[in-house]
């Protein structure tokens, strides 16, 4: 009597492990699902916000000194550098009285481009993204300056 | 003999509330991921306000023959002239 007992109390407990096995699985699933679900909905997601007030007025800023500065890339007197910015290559290409104000020109560029990578980082709610913002930055403005103009390659100038 | 069953009950109550756990660790690992820096979408937005401070026509490559606009007219932003001329280069 007593194998028969234990045969059939150790079937029991198989068909609840066997149906808790089932539940397990199935919530194993629905979080799988879940997480998918939202990884896929934050990827869709996933676009920069390049648009607040001030980031704009840094672009517009930056858009009206480009006029200003677009000789000095074509002469050579301004560079750009590998960190993203822009520096002053050659000044002996510009007249020693203007000098001054390219400095200040090239100074005001740079302020205005950390203000731009901090702005873009601040307004996507990641302000620790900054770097990694202004290394991108960095490779486009030299993959898009145009011929003719110098950029900082492996702490070289090229001319491109 | 019951008692064995009532441990083992006791138990999968156990594995299940650990799955559960396993399973909300899992969903927050996802999230995690996203925190990440979307390097695509910085490139994409890095594209967007250059082509837009430099004026150059998006998704055109960077030309040799610059415009060589004098600093004329810096209020209007469309002081260069965005006409959608044939492009000689070869597209790459």
């Amino acid at each position: 009597m007593m194998p028969l007992k234990s045969f059939r109390t150790s079937l029991l407990s198989l068909q609840l492990f066997l149906c808790h096995g089932a539940h397990i699985l199935k919530q194993g699933l629905l979080g799988i699902s879940l997480s998918l679900l939202f990884a896929v909905s934050a990827q869709a997601a996933a676009d920069l916000d390049v648009n607040t007030p001030a980031v704009a007025a840094v672009k517009a800023s930056m858009q009206n000194r480009h006029l200003q500065l677009l000789p000095h890339y074509q002469s050579g007197a301004v560079g750009l550098t590998a960190e993203g910015f822009v520096a002053v290559k050659d000044a002996g290409l510009v007249p020693l009285s203007q000098r001054s104000a390219l400095a200040a020109l090239v100074k005001e560029e740079n302020m205005d481009r950390v203000e731009l990578y901090h702005g873009i980082a601040a307004a996507n709610g990641h302000p620790e993204w900054e770097g990694e913002i202004q290394r991108t930055f960095a490779l486009r403005w030299i993959d898009k300056a145009q011929s003719g103009w110098f950029v900082q390659r492996d702490g070289q100038w090229t001319r491109k | 003999m019951e008692r064995i069953v009532i441990n083992r009950h006791v138990s999968l109550q156990w594995l299940r509330t650990g799955s559960l756990l396993l399973a909300t660790a899992g969903l927050s690992a996802c999230v995690t991921i996203n925190i990440y820096f979307p390097a695509a979408a910085a490139e994409k937005a890095a594209n967007k306000v250059i082509d837009e401070i430099w004026q150059t026509p998006a998704g055109q490559p960077p030309s040799s023959t610059s415009p060589a606009v004098p600093p004329a007219n810096p209020v209007m932003p469309s002081a260069t002239p965005v006409t959608p001329s044939v492009n000689l280069e070869p597209a790459p």
